[in-house]
């Protein structure tokens, strides 16, 4: 049965979660989750590359052969990277700065060509657009939640764009930041305990 | 043969627009993008330096030109006076580059100060030389002469424990700071009159 534009977009919000549901992108999941500044600004970058590259994917998919297909997806993915990079360098430096290495490599992000090889390349334009914004802002969501929870364990705090920011001594005065959370072996826990709380939610 | 032709022609042209596409974006975020750089990484490496000016020394910048290189430099008023410049050097550290900012004062040919601006050293090693003050603070006040090195190479800089290759990059960029300096101080001395006004 063909599925519809919105189901198209809101599968990728929980369905196709990529971090959690299909477990694909652990890469940056895990690297940039630090905070959750971090987590969302990675995030956005992805879902600005997954939609342009999805749309002009599939706008091009008629033209692009087959053979060389993975390198035309590449170009075109690649030269999307280079944009967010570019861009953001000129306008969010701090944030480019804390990402460092982790923007670049969203060229390799197997969730970005994984929609465009399984999606894009197939189907029609409107659809691919709707499955890239919405596998991105699930992505975005996703490492938003694990960035929260992270910062909120490891400093005590979180601070969102330097105005939205929620302090958890403030509740329970007693807590003490458990800065492991922030660091790589706290990640892995953290994005563990959160699969398993989705994997109980989801069944 | 048909189809390796359009394998040829589609790789080609979109590897092309690709390439014109982002070489016209980079072209349109440079001038962006150096603000941005003078922002968050030079700015307070100038501060730094060039503490208690009476002027913006980011503002009062000028470009200079020695061979292929050109330089930006800033200047510095004291007492309303414009004789303190600073211009970033860099030298080959343990992870690239490492870039220096260093401050000369001209009247009495004196360093005011260096301090780190980009590097990709290890962090908690290399990277003190951006963190610590303490190693950045011993070009202060120095002469300019002809070179700078780090103790265990005959010269006068403690070398950061466990960093000694990041300690050297950081003296091999003030030595060519200082050479620069002693180069193009006639063009330096009459650029800084048009700021002094």
């Amino acid at each position: 049965m063909p599925k519809t534009l919105v189901q198209e977009f809101t599968k990728g919000l929980w369905e196709e979660l990529p971090p959690f549901r299909l477990v694909l992108g652990l890469c940056p999941t895990l690297g940039v989750t630090t905070s959750m500044e971090n987590g969302l600004g990675m995030g956005i970058a992805t879902t600005f590359v997954l939609v342009g590259s999805n749309l002009l994917i599939s706008m091009l998919r008629s033209m692009i052969p087959t053979k060389v297909r993975i390198a035309c997806f590449i170009i075109i993915i690649a030269s999307f990277v280079t944009i967010v990079e570019l861009l953001m360098q000129a306008y969010t430096y701090p944030l480019y700065l804390k990402l460092g290495v982790f923007i670049p490599l969203i060229v390799v992000n197997c969730i970005v060509l994984g929609r465009a090889e399984a999606f894009a390349y197939k189907n029609k334009v409107s659809f691919s657009m709707a499955d890239g914004l919405g596998i991105g802002i699930g992505y975005t969501l996703a490492l938003g939640a694990l960035g929260a929870v992270r910062e909120l364990l490891g400093h005590g705090s979180v601070t969102v764009w330097g105005d939205l920011s929620y302090n958890l001594a403030s509740s329970f005065p007693s807590f003490h930041p458990f800065s492991f959370m922030v660091q790589a072996p706290g990640a892995f826990i953290c994005l563990g305990l959160m699969l398993c709380l989705i994997n109980v939610i989801g069944d | 043969m048909n189809e390796m032709v359009k394998m040829v022609v589609v790789l080609t042209v979109l590897s092309s627009v690709a390439g014109g596409v982002l070489a016209a974006i980079n072209k349109g975020t440079a001038s962006q993008i150096e603000a941005q750089q003078l922002e968050f990484v030079k700015g307070p490496a100038i501060k730094a330096i060039l503490t208690g000016s009476s002027n913006n020394p980011i503002e009062d910048r000028f470009k200079i030109k020695e061979g292929d290189v050109e330089k930006s430099v800033f200047v510095a008023k004291y007492d309303g006076k414009a004789n303190t410049i600073a211009f970033e050097e860099s030298g080959k550290g343990f992870g690239g580059d490492v870039g220096v900012m260093v401050g000369i004062n001209m009247d009495t040919d004196k360093l005011v100060g260096a301090a780190v601006t980009v590097h990709t050293e290890t962090p908690g090693m290399g990277a003190r030389a951006k963190d610590d003050p303490s190693f950045v603070s011993q070009f202060k006040g120095m002469p300019v002469k002809d070179s700078v090195t780090v103790t265990k190479d005959g010269g006068q800089i403690n070398a950061i424990s466990g960093a000694t290759i990041t300690s050297r990059a950081v003296c091999v960029a003030v030595t060519k700071a200082m050479s620069l300096y002693q180069k193009v101080k006639p063009k330096l001395q009459q650029e800084i009159q048009k700021v002094g006004k």
